[in-house]
């Protein structure tokens, strides 16, 4: 490669400006987290410095926990997601199994059919949806989520997954079929697992919209008993707005899950993004 | 569904399998309510529990009912206003960005990507909550960052001021998905074959030029769908504002976008008793905007934009 893409001045200014941009990028979450941590006289007088001894306080935490119910807004998060991250890709998988591996009548327009989920968002049939929930008394409760989650993942499930289950190949799927696997099996236990990868990618993709979602916990399904997390937090937070400790510590827990988990998968995630599943 | 038809030949029950519960749970699930509420823009309450054929009503009443249409189009302006300010402001920084980022022998990248995909894992709500607590005057977090550059004077609560509040909220939700055109044009950036690019050096096409004079074009096409995919998230974006700002999406409706627009009149507001009928009127110019878009996308720029196969 050339002298003029790599001498030293311009490799320093991509570095100052890539720096910068990660500054900028962090900086909102580094100053929540550290002033979660502090007494309310440190938060308004030093909100830059992170906590020292003299200022360091978990009084945020301790109200949060007490008042809220933020393990049961947890594990409702964690039911609804794990659910319909499971009915996605084991539903998505199938489909897009079909698609790619058996030649039928329809079989373009069907996966037009199921693409077009991609691009039109469910939140236009809310209307719809919550007669739908009410009419068969499913308001208010987790599988109402489940159900309209599952839905929402299914379109890009399917795209991507076929895509890559043209990939395997076919003398390892006819060897199945001559030793006398049946379709359901050869789907089982060939075809997924070589397919694990990018089941993988999807699970990530589809699992941060439905983590993050508020717009249909807040219609279908806001409960004491079935809210989810990022509809808890955002009532807590607008309950407790004057307490600065209590929303700074919501906001700190509300943050920490998903970025745990994002440092978990990230190399996954961005591999899936890069190898070029989302075009 | 032709896997479920009858066939001639002996029929593959295992094809309809496969595809049941899928095709079942999205009927169900998306398209069937789709269609519902595009149908229930039709009609109208008559008082007595039952609804009555209202023909095109409800949209006359959202273009031209003044009660109905200020709001509506001041929604739509700033929906728009909205969308403006992310095909400037992010798609341009998202490209810097992975511009930067691909070039070869950059160390560190892999920190990069990871730190500003960051703020995109996140959740609106959080996003939300985070800047108003940051922006506040309350706590000084912006004013006293202002102040190291001594610019202290600049300082303004800019949530809350209607000329500056639906520009600001732009900005945060750029600062949030700025990571997404930036994956995704870094991986056109990649997929760039290198025979391409040490044949520009040949010719002398090297640094800046090479990059608007080689990559641009090639990477054209992903430009194209960062632009429909901000188009589609943009039109159908509610979480923000309603974090940030409630449902009222105040200051005085200054940050008033379609989704909230959608949710106040679906659900009622204070005085406003909810209307499942409006509610699909508006849901429904939301999917005619949203389609034309997409329709826009596929017909007009993505056929005319050639795709270069290495």
């Amino acid at each position: 490669m050339s002298k003029a893409t790599h001498s030293l001045p311009r490799t320093i200014a991509a570095h100052a400006v890539l720096i910068a941009y990660t500054v900028i990028a962090l900086f909102p979450v580094v100053v929540i987290i550290i002033n979660s941590m502090k007494s309310r006289n440190a938060i308004f007088r030093t909100p830059l410095s992170p906590p020292t001894p003299e200022t360091f306080d978990l009084v945020g935490y301790t109200t949060v926990l007490a008042q809220g119910d933020f393990f049961l807004y947890f594990q409702n998060s964690f039911i609804v997601t794990v659910a319909s991250l499971f009915f996605v890709l084991l539903f998505g998988a199938m489909a897009a199994f079909a698609l790619a591996e058996y030649r039928f009548k329809g079989n373009t327009l069907m996966g037009l059919y199921l693409a077009l989920g991609i691009m039109i968002p469910i939140r236009l049939g809310t209307v719809a949806i919550l007669q739908l929930m009410v009419a068969s008394g499913l308001v208010n409760t987790l599988t109402a989520l489940i159900l309209v989650y599952t839905a929402q993942g299914l379109p890009l499930c399917v795209f991507i997954l076929s895509e890559f289950m043209k990939q395997v190949s076919d003398d390892l799927k006819n060897a199945g079929r001559i030793d006398g696997l049946s379709e359901y099996r050869i789907f089982f236990r060939l075809v997924l697992p070589l397919v694990r990868p990018a089941m993988a990618t999807v699970a990530v993709f589809t699992m941060i919209p439905i983590w993050n979602d508020l717009w249909f916990p807040l219609i279908l399904a806001p409960s004491e008993a079935t809210k989810t997390v990022t509809l808890g937090a955002q009532l807590f937070i607008g309950q407790y707005v004057t307490n600065w400790n209590a929303v700074l510590a919501a906001l700190s827990l509300a943050i920490l899950p998903v970025l745990v988990l994002y440092l978990i998968f990230s190399r996954q995630l961005i591999r899936g993004i890069t190898s070029g599943a989302v075009k | 569904m032709a896997g479920d038809t009858e066939n001639r030949r002996p029929f593959r029950w295992h094809i309809a399998v496969f595809l049941a519960p899928a095709v079942l749970v999205y009927t169900a699930i998306m398209i069937l309510p789709l269609f519902g509420t595009l149908q229930l823009s039709l009609f109208t309450a008559d008082g007595h529990q039952s609804r009555i054929f209202a023909g095109l009503d409800n949209f006359r009443r959202l273009f031209f009912d003044p009660r109905w249409s200020a709001t509506f189009w001041n929604a739509l302006w700033n929906n728009t206003w909205f969308f403006i300010i992310h095909m400037l402001v992010q798609n341009p920084i998202g490209i810097a960005l992975a511009a930067l980022l691909s070039s070869p022998k950059l160390r560190f990248s892999a920190f990069y990507r990871t730190a500003i995909f960051i703020p995109t894992v996140l959740s609106f709500v959080i996003v939300g909550f985070a800047w108003k607590l940051i922006l506040s005057p309350l706590w000084g977090v912006a004013p006293n960052l202002l102040d190291l550059v001594g610019l202290k004077s600049l300082f303004v609560p800019w949530l809350g001021k209607e000329e500056y509040a639906l520009t600001t909220l732009g900005l945060i939700s750029v600062w949030q998905f700025v990571g997404i055109p930036m994956m995704l044009i870094y991986a056109a950036l990649l997929s760039i074959p290198d025979e391409v690019i040490e044949a520009a050096e040949c010719d002398g096409i090297t640094g800046m030029s090479q990059f608007w004079k080689i990559k641009l074009p090639l990477i054209l096409p992903s430009i194209g769908i960062i632009s429909v995919l901000t188009f589609v998230g943009n039109f159908n974006a509610f979480d923000l504002i309603y974090s940030a700002q409630g449902a009222l999406a105040g200051p005085n409706y200054a940050t008033d976008i379609l989704g909230t627009f959608l949710y106040r009149t679906f659900f009622g507001f204070q005085l406003q008793t909810g209307d499942p009928y409006m509610g699909s009127t508006i849901a429904s110019m939301m999917f005619f905007i949203i389609l034309t878009g997409v329709c826009l996308y596929l017909f007009a720029i993505q056929t005319r934009l050639r795709r270069y196969q290495f």
